[in-house]
């Protein structure tokens, strides 16, 4: 019995962990080509759920899910063309000081649009409720979620490996000054790879909204622990940060069944033990740019 | 007349460049003749939400109390701020009253914020409203006589809902199970369940304390699942109860969620569909009475939406502070506290009066619990709650729903 409620931790956790991904592997995209610690990423999240809020009034859940995204990834353009090009060679610290501010003004900016008081949102009718699968209960909103994030991730892996377009990326993550030899200019690369971040992003905010609160302090919640699965996962690795974001949903599923009051701070220890053993991360690669 | 406009930019020349050299900020100079008021409540963090109408609230008040003249002649110079948390509480309080020289305080919805102002009023002998604080602690083994208490405790909400589900035939020998926040209230409202539990033969299987950061319950609801409740209770604040809500309707489970705390803008939040049960609260812009329709259509109309009930505390105890301040032609601390210890019946928008209690200083009232609203027939969004009976009954008297003396460990040093 005991092994069974153990079991239902891990695959919920393993749900959550998918959910974390939307968030976390923008981040990291555009940490390992850009160099650039994206703190205003929560922002982008944050609109993504406002947006959608909004549209659902108008078009319904389905539209709304697909064109926030959309119109947030608009918006990363701009973010990418005027904020961030004038960093990826800067001081990092530099980086780190506009994006952090940026997500400040983000937040106020939306105070002042959508007031303090938040937002209500509800799941459609079709997704609520749970099934039992098996020996397990899943919230049928959550397997939705699931199915949304892989179909994701086989794009993003298909873009990064399958295509022309991928290998540029990964070279540039690897040895941009090569790529430029080639005659390759990574900036339109670069304003694709924070468009792909920031809509990702905005995605997870658009499914989140119906299950938790839409407020302005939503991004600045939702960056720590995009952070963290980076950090945990490893830079330039797309199946370390994977497998991080699963893991930090098990690891907290798993301390809440048996500790609950440590289940918050069980992501940070799992973050602290990882550093110790492999300070790169999970499977994060030898960057030269970072080292 | 050239001659007088040079000698004026003279002289305020002279007083910008004196101020600023005995490091006074020049605002004071002009502003003497007003009365200074410190409002700190929560603007973020899982407050933040329902801090934010009660400075709306507060805001109001002061407009009103201005526009009809002020306190003894004077306006109010209304300082509101974040409180942030205990530690940023009580040194923007300490500031508020040393360097700003605020003649009193109030405001508040974090019982752990609410304790830190407590003593800084008590340090430096003002008087605080703490206007949203539920914890029954405050009152009781933390009392002091500069503080008034002007919410409703958590025994009373515990008594408000549990009178509901007593009727309801929910409660004995009924198995619970309780979610609950992880800080003075959430401990302290846990405490009042658990002696209402007991009182009544109720069972309780499980609790789970929950730090303030969680937003997803996915794990909580898993295991309560397994708990197999008869009925499964929220003894939340703030943002997580709107999350716990909207998982819970997620999940879909059979269990009836019932609470033990909400405040209408947690309600409101919660989305279409997503709230059930039983809960209690201490006012609602719904309740039949002029003065109170008055207010919210006051409220409605400076900020085009209702007033939520931290709204309402915030604007009433301004009130109150007004009111008691014109009657004793003071601001001293001490002619304040022996007015509120008179034990003078207030409106506060309720069917019956309120009055301070001398001996713990708590607003005594009614409470009200209540259930939502079917979809067709609310009449916009906010129509959300069908209030209960006011509890206690009109025929017993207020206290009956507070703590009693033997129960409440309150005693306030001179």
């Amino acid at each position: 019995m005991q092994i069974e409620f153990l079991l239902e931790q891990v695959v919920n956790g393993l749900v959550l962990g998918g959910y974390y991904l939307l968030i976390a592997l923008g981040l990291s995209l555009i940490f390992s080509v850009g160099g650039i610690v994206n703190l205003a990423h929560g922002a982008f999240y944050a609109l993504g759920a406002y947006l959608s809020v909004e549209i659902t009034k108008y078009l319904g859940f389905g539209p709304a899910v697909a064109l926030s995204p959309v119109a947030v990834a608009l918006l990363g353009i701009l973010f990418e063309r005027f904020i961030l090009r004038r960093f990826y060679t800067a001081d990092p610290i530099l980086s780190l000081l506009v994006t952090f501010g940026l997500a400040m003004v983000a937040e106020q900016a939306i105070r002042m649009v959508w007031g303090a008081a938040p937002l209500s949102a509800s799941i459609p009718p079709a997704f609520r409720g749970s099934v039992i699968l098996g020996d397990f209960l899943f919230s049928r909103y959550r397997l939705l979620i699931l199915a949304v994030v892989a179909a994701v991730l086989l794009a993003v892996w298909l873009l990064l490996h399958k295509t022309s377009f991928g290998r540029v990326v990964r070279a540039g993550i690897q040895r941009p000054d090569m790529v430029a030899a080639l005659g390759i200019r990574l900036q339109p690369y670069m304003t694709a790879i924070v468009m792909l971040g920031v809509g990702m992003a905005a995605l997870g905010g658009a499914f989140f909204a119906p299950i938790a609160i839409v407020h302005p302090a939503m991004g600045a919640e939702i960056i720590t622990v995009a952070f963290v699965v980076v950090v945990i996962g490893g830079l330039g690795s797309f199946w370390g940060v994977v497998i991080a974001a699963l893991l930090v949903g098990v690891v907290r599923g798993i301390t809440i069944h048996f500790e609950p009051a440590a289940g918050e701070a069980s992501i940070y220890i799992l973050m602290f033990l990882v550093l110790l053993i492999r300070p790169r991360g999970l499977l994060g690669e030898r960057i030269e740019k970072f080292e | 007349m050239i001659r007088h406009s040079r000698r004026t930019l003279l002289k305020v020349g002279a007083a910008f460049a004196g101020a600023s050299t005995i490091g006074f900020p020049s605002i004071v100079l002009g502003q003497t003749e007003k009365i200074r008021i410190g409002h700190l409540t929560p603007l973020t963090g899982f407050l933040g939400a329902i801090g934010s109408y009660a400075q709306l609230g507060v805001k109001l008040a002061a407009d009103e109390i201005n526009q009809a003249g002020g306190i003894m002649g004077r306006q109010i110079d209304l300082i509101s701020e974040d409180s942030v948390n205990p530690a940023t509480a009580s040194t923007k309080a300490q500031r508020m009253i040393e360097q700003d020289g605020a003649v009193v305080l109030l405001g508040e919805i974090s019982s752990a914020s609410s304790l830190t102002i407590m003593q800084v009023a008590e340090r430096n002998k003002k008087v605080f409203f703490s206007t949203g604080a539920r914890s029954d602690a405050l009152r009781g083994k933390s009392c002091n006589r500069y503080t008034f208490h002007c919410d409703i405790p958590n025994t009373v909400m515990v008594n408000a809902v549990g009178t509901a589900l007593l009727q309801k035939g929910m409660v004995k020998g009924k198995k619970f199970f309780t979610l609950t926040a992880d800080y003075i209230f959430g401990h302290d409202l846990l405490k009042a369940a658990k002696t209402f539990f007991d009182a009544n033969s109720a069972n309780l299987i499980g609790d789970e304390l929950i730090a303030t950061d969680v937003t997803d319950f996915s794990p909580y609801l898993l295991k309560i699942r397994q708990a197999k409740p008869d009925v499964v209770c929220c003894n939340l604040a703030g943002n997580q109860v709107t999350n716990l809500v909207k998982q819970y309707a997620e999940f879909g489970f059979s269990y009836p969620l019932v609470g033990f705390n909400l405040n209408t803008g947690d309600a409101w939040a919660a989305g279409e569909g997503n709230l059930s049960g039983t809960w209690p609260t201490v006012w609602y812009h719904t309740l039949d009475n002029p003065v109170s329709k008055a207010f919210v259509a006051a409220f409605a109309k400076k900020y085009d939406k209702p007033p939520e009930n931290h709204a309402w505390i915030d604007y009433v105890s301004l009130k109150l502070l007004a009111q008691a301040i014109n009657e004793i032609k003071s601001t001293d601390t001490e002619a304040l506290i022996a007015h509120f210890e008179k034990q003078a019946q207030f409106d506060i928008m309720k069917a019956r009066k309120a009055y301070f209690r001398s001996w713990d200083h708590q607003l005594v009232q009614e409470a009200y619990p209540f259930t939502v609203k079917p979809k067709d027939q609310m009449k916009d969004k906010w129509d959300m709650l069908v209030l209960g009976d006011a509890v206690p009954e009109p025929s017993a008297p207020l206290e009956t729903i507070y703590p009693t003396k033997a129960q409440n460990p309150c005693e306030m040093k001179a």
